[in-house]
């Protein structure tokens, strides 16, 4: 090894404090990089050979009943590969083992042959056999949730019948690789289960021989779904279809896609912060050294080592540190992108999912590290070329001090002789310390950021469940009833207080914009299910018009007094103008609302409900859990509880991985910046403080000096880092706005707090690993050697 | 014996001939001159002393010798070459191969030992002497693989006189190479310079304040204010070892 590399190396051991500091911070940014990008490759990848291999469908359609040679019409559409028509039914489900009704989707399946499309993946068992009415296949995630094992028994109400149905096969899907009950928040694997039975079995049930109420299909490449879509709307309209829509709106490929444009989001925001402060600690870290390898630089020159020479010195250092933290972020990566597929391993049931560290990502993070390193200590690097070698041979002139806007303002002489010490330095650096401040503040902006997840997920719930949802539960009926009904779910055990409404599948338009959704219809007092505005007041429809959340409105670039065209997707089908009269903030779907007469009279219909929502006394459950499982008509069953606990454990599970990421990296942010921020101050000063020393100052008082600035620094970094933080926040909150939900912007005070208490922490802990350093300041030696 | 046959053989070439050389520093207002038209021949193989009060310009007019530094006007010649015609990479080329150079404050790099210090130099010289040998020659072979901050001031100046001799320099310029060693330890240092000067023909160029160490040279150039005040010429040069202070 030459010369000049030992130096290389024994000079990157010196400060090998500063540069794990440095290092890991990189190692942040990388990490982050390579876990968010192999993961969304992994989950890509994985979803492609999963719908590849088990034939996802393109387009899926919901009809009341169609005949077969419809199916055959719509097989012959151009542009269509493959049909199937099936049978698609939500049903109450009766497990033993649970005392309220969970609910069901059963989904026909030819018996003993292969479905054209959307097969299953048969984990445990078997495939159905003909002749075996009675058997069914349960998606992995409903058997899991009840212990169920091949053989068990469940009863579910068919068309007003209760049927027992034996479990034969445990099965996995590509169509709910993220089953997610209708209505529900979050998926609750306990309370919905998808049940596949023979096709022969489900048309004698529901009277569909020769006829069907589902289809999927898919497409050749290169043809638009749009079109297609427009076609089989009009096909099945007459059978009661009620609008195809393409994989965007699959709910479960949905929330998948809308997981992996989350991850990508990750990987565009959070990598270049860590990188662009790693930047600025190398200038400042590099910047210091070159400083003080003055006469060092100079001597090189002197004999004869060429500007490449002297330069690549100093980029080698950074270029080796860069290369550990990059080292550090790729094992760091792997392990986080093993801990992510971990947790989505729970929540999406694919039959493998197999985390890959991406070798683009690991070549995209190394670039991206080497180009911000370097672009970080490019200044500096330049600085120590031009040193001209008879210039390095004379000693820098001591540092100029001048009279700062503290001895304008007439400040300094109510100041001590210790703050102007650190005021001073301050103001004679602005620079280093407005980039000390800077990267201080991000690292109180990262923890806020992080800390916001929790808050916009309990806000979420908070408006969900305790605003607006307040029902113990939501019942949904099999047909739509008459409001006579109303008077039976009152009379059930238990009831305390029934609220009904009425739901429309419909399609708005507004222009060329058209949205799928839902019209609720709500009764007038709203005590249960309200709606409710930005300030927290109640919401009422008014006689005439209608209520659009705030996401359908934009979607549908819809202001108050615009008039849109409703085209109702059942009944009578009837196309209508509405005018909106309000636009709500909501945080999860699309909705929109109308008083329950109007939407009736939109219909074209009487007095008609199609579910209610229902306050219950607990000490009543077991008996009207009991009475609702024996209640045919039933067809859904939402309980808030259920949904309640289900939506705490995501939040548990799913955001504290992640974040307990974000907490470690912004600390470890606060660390590096901190540390070197004063060991370079300690660097500079020594001789200043060692003369400090000599002249008979306490360690305690030399120390307060280092501490002062930092502890400044830190005071001025915090409140900038909160604003930060909240910008970071609604940064989030822009990326993360999907048709699916969209977050609140809502940062608790408490988040602020805790984020300002870490910061300190990392301060204090990070003066004290520099404060020792005081301690064993040489005194002698640093006032012999020549500055 | 030795010492008058060398001076009666020493070859009349011209090693440097400088050329009305001026350098102003442009400071904040007030322009410093620090050279004001000097013109200097220095011969093969002799040994100059440079004397003069701060200020006087003799720095700076090593470091012009040297490379590390350009004239505001003049020339300066090394040989036929003109140093003043030469741009940043031939003149780092020009140190590498044809000076070495010797500073008051050692200038060693901390992080390397005494061995690697001088392998610093023989690793980009073309024709060096091996560090130890280096090393050997100004006395340090037990004392190779200590740390600068292992060695003494004297022991630490050797080193620094072993780095800039191993690579065989044409030149040899030093700046105060005593100024921060005591007296026995000093002479030691000049007999390492004069020792080079002797054994491989090396001119020396030697900055002091010390007018005692004149004495040991063949021709003492004094500076004032910017300008050569006087040249004399020791027609006896005295050994280092016979000089005191």
């Amino acid at each position: 090894m030459t010369a000049l590399n030992k130096k290389l190396f024994r000079d990157l051991w010196h400060i090998r404090g500063q540069a794990l500091a440095i290092a890991v911070v990189i190692a942040g940014g990388i990490a982050t990089l390579v876990m968010a990008l192999s993961a969304v490759e992994s989950l890509q990848e994985t979803r492609r050979a999963f719908n590849e291999q088990y034939r996802f469908a393109d387009i899926f359609a919901h009809a009341k009943r169609a005949p077969e040679w419809a199916a055959r019409e719509i097989g012959a559409i151009p542009g269509v590969l493959r049909v199937e028509s099936r049978i698609v039914q939500d049903i109450i489900i009766d497990v033993a083992e649970m005392g309220e009704p969970a609910r069901g989707r059963v989904v026909s399946r030819e018996a003993g042959g292969q479905s054209r499309l959307n097969d299953i993946v048969i984990r445990r068992g078997r495939d159905l056999r003909r002749a075996h009415p009675d058997e069914v296949l349960v998606n992995e995630a409903f058997a899991e949730a009840h212990g169920l094992q091949l053989g068990d028994v469940i009863h579910g109400n068919f068309n007003q019948r209760r049927r027992a149905l034996k479990v034969v096969g445990v099965v996995l899907s590509p169509e709910y690789v993220y089953a997610i009950g209708p209505g529900d928040v979050v998926p609750d694997s306990r309370h919905f289960g998808v049940l596949w039975m023979g096709r022969e079995a489900l048309e004698a049930a529901y009277d569909l021989k020769g006829a069907f109420n589902d289809l999927t299909l898919t497409l050749a490449h290169s043809v638009a779904p749009a079109q297609v879509i427009d076609q089989v709307d009009r096909l099945l309209a007459p059978y009661g279809g009620i609008g195809a829509y393409g994989r965007a709106d699959q709910l479960s490929d949905a929330f998948v896609t809308s997981e992996m444009e989350q991850l990508e989001h990750i990987a565009v925001v959070i990598p270049p912060v860590f990188l662009v402060i790693a930047a600025f600690l190398f200038n400042v870290v590099i910047a210091r050294i070159i400083q003080a390898d003055r006469e060092q630089i100079g001597l090189l020159k002197a004999f004869g080592y060429s500007n490449m020479a002297v330069g690549g010195l100093y980029l080698k250092q950074v270029l080796l540190i860069t290369a550990l933290g990059i080292l550090i972020g790729w094992l760091l990566g792997a392990w986080m992108g093993h801990a992510v597929t971990g947790i989505y391993r729970d929540f999406f049931r694919f039959p493998f999912l197999h985390f890959q560290v991406n070798p683009g990502a690991l070549a995209i993070s190394a670039c991206v590290g080497i180009f911000s390193a370097v672009t970080g200590t490019l200044s500096a690097v330049r600085r120590a070329v031009a040193i001209a070698p008879a210039v390095a041979m004379t000693p820098p002139a001591p540092s100029a001090y001048r009279a700062s806007i503290m001895e304008y303002l007439g400040l300094a002489r109510f100041l001590s002789q210790t703050a102007r010490m650190i005021l001073r330095y301050i103001f004679r650096w602005p620079l280093r310390a407005i980039l000390t401040v800077t990267g201080i503040a991000f690292s109180v902006a990262i923890l806020v950021m992080s800390l916001f997840f929790f808050d916009a997920a309990n806000r979420m719930m908070e408006v969900h469940f305790f605003e607006t949802e307040r029902q113990d539960m939501s019942l949904t009926f099999v047909d739509i009833r008459t409001n006579a009904a109303r008077s039976n779910v009152g009379a059930l055990p238990g009831v305390l207080m029934v609220e009904t409404y009425r739901t429309v599948p419909a399609k708005m338009r507004l222009g060329h914009r058209e949205e799928r959704v839902a019209i609720s219809g709500l009764d007038g007092h709203m005590q249960l299910s309200r709606l409710v505005d930005v300030n927290g007041r109640v919401v009422k429809p008014p006689p005439e018009g209608i209520i659009l959340s705030d996401k359908l409105a934009q979607l549908l670039a819809a202001r108050v007094g615009d008039l849109v065209t409703v085209s109702a997707l059942e009944g009578r089908r009837l196309v209508r103008q509405v005018p909106v009269v309000r636009i709500i903030r909501q945080y999860i779907g699309l909705a929109a609302y109308m008083d329950r007469r109007a939407l009736n009279r939109l219909m074209g219909e009487g007095d008609i409900i199609s579910g209610a929502h229902v306050l219950s006394d607990s000490r009543a459950e077991p008996a009207l859990y009991a009475a609702l499982k024996d209640t045919p008509a039933l067809l859904g069953l939402a309980v808030r509880s259920a949904a309640l606990e289900t939506f705490s454990e995501m939040i548990r599970q799913h955001l504290h991985t992640m974040i307990f990421f974000y907490l470690a990296f912004a600390s470890l942010i606060a660390v590096g910046v901190i540390y070197n921020s004063a060991r370079i101050s300690l660097s500079e000063r020594a001789r200043e403080l060692a003369s400090l020393r000599v002249l008979g100052f306490t360690r305690r008082e030399v120390g307060t000096i280092l501490a002062g600035e930092l502890a400044i620094l830190t005071l001025v970094a915090l409140p900038l880092g909160c604003m930060a933080g909240y910008g970071l926040a609604s940064l989030m909150v822009n990326l993360f706005d999907t048709k699916l939900y969209r977050l609140p912007l809502y940062v608790a005070d408490s988040t602020y707090g805790y984020a300002v208490l870490m910061v300190i922490t990392a301060t204090i802990g990070s003066a004290w690993l520099v404060l020792r350093r005081v301690a064993s300041l040489d005194l002698i030696a640093v006032m012999k050697t020549r500055e | 014996m030795e010492e008058d046959r060398r001076i009666a053989a020493a070859p009349r070439v011209p090693v440097f001939r400088t050329v009305n050389l001026t350098k102003v520093y442009h400071g904040d207002g007030n322009d410093v001159w620090a050279l004001r038209g000097v013109d200097l021949a220095l011969e093969e193989g002799e040994t100059v002393v440079l004397l003069g009060p701060s200020g006087s310009g003799k720095s700076t007019f090593l470091n012009i010798l040297g490379g590390l530094d350009q004239p505001s006007s003049g020339q300066v010649f090394f040989r036929q070459q003109e140093l003043t015609a030469l741009d940043d990479n031939a003149l780092t080329r020009y140190r590498r191969d044809h000076i070495g150079f010797i500073f008051q404050f050692y200038n060693l790099i901390p992080s390397l030992t005494a061995r690697e210090n001088v392998a610093l130099v023989t690793e980009i010289a073309a024709n060096p002497i091996a560090p130890e040998d280096a090393l050997a020659l100004v006395g340090l072979e037990a004392r190779m693989d200590h740390f600068p901050s292992q060695l003494s001031g004297g022991e630490q100046q050797r080193v620094a006189v072993a780095r800039s001799v191993a690579k065989r320099p044409d030149v040899l310029l030093c700046d105060e190479p005593t100024g921060a060693l005591d007296s026995a330890t000093g002479i030691g240092v000049l007999e390492a310079i004069e020792g080079v000067n002797r054994e491989l023909g090396t001119t020396a160029v030697i900055i002091t304040h010390n007018a005692g160490i004149a004495a040991m040279a063949d021709r003492v150039i004094a500076f004032a204010d910017g300008r050569i005040a006087s040249i004399s010429v020791n027609k006896e040069r005295l050994p280092a070892s016979a000089i005191s202070w």
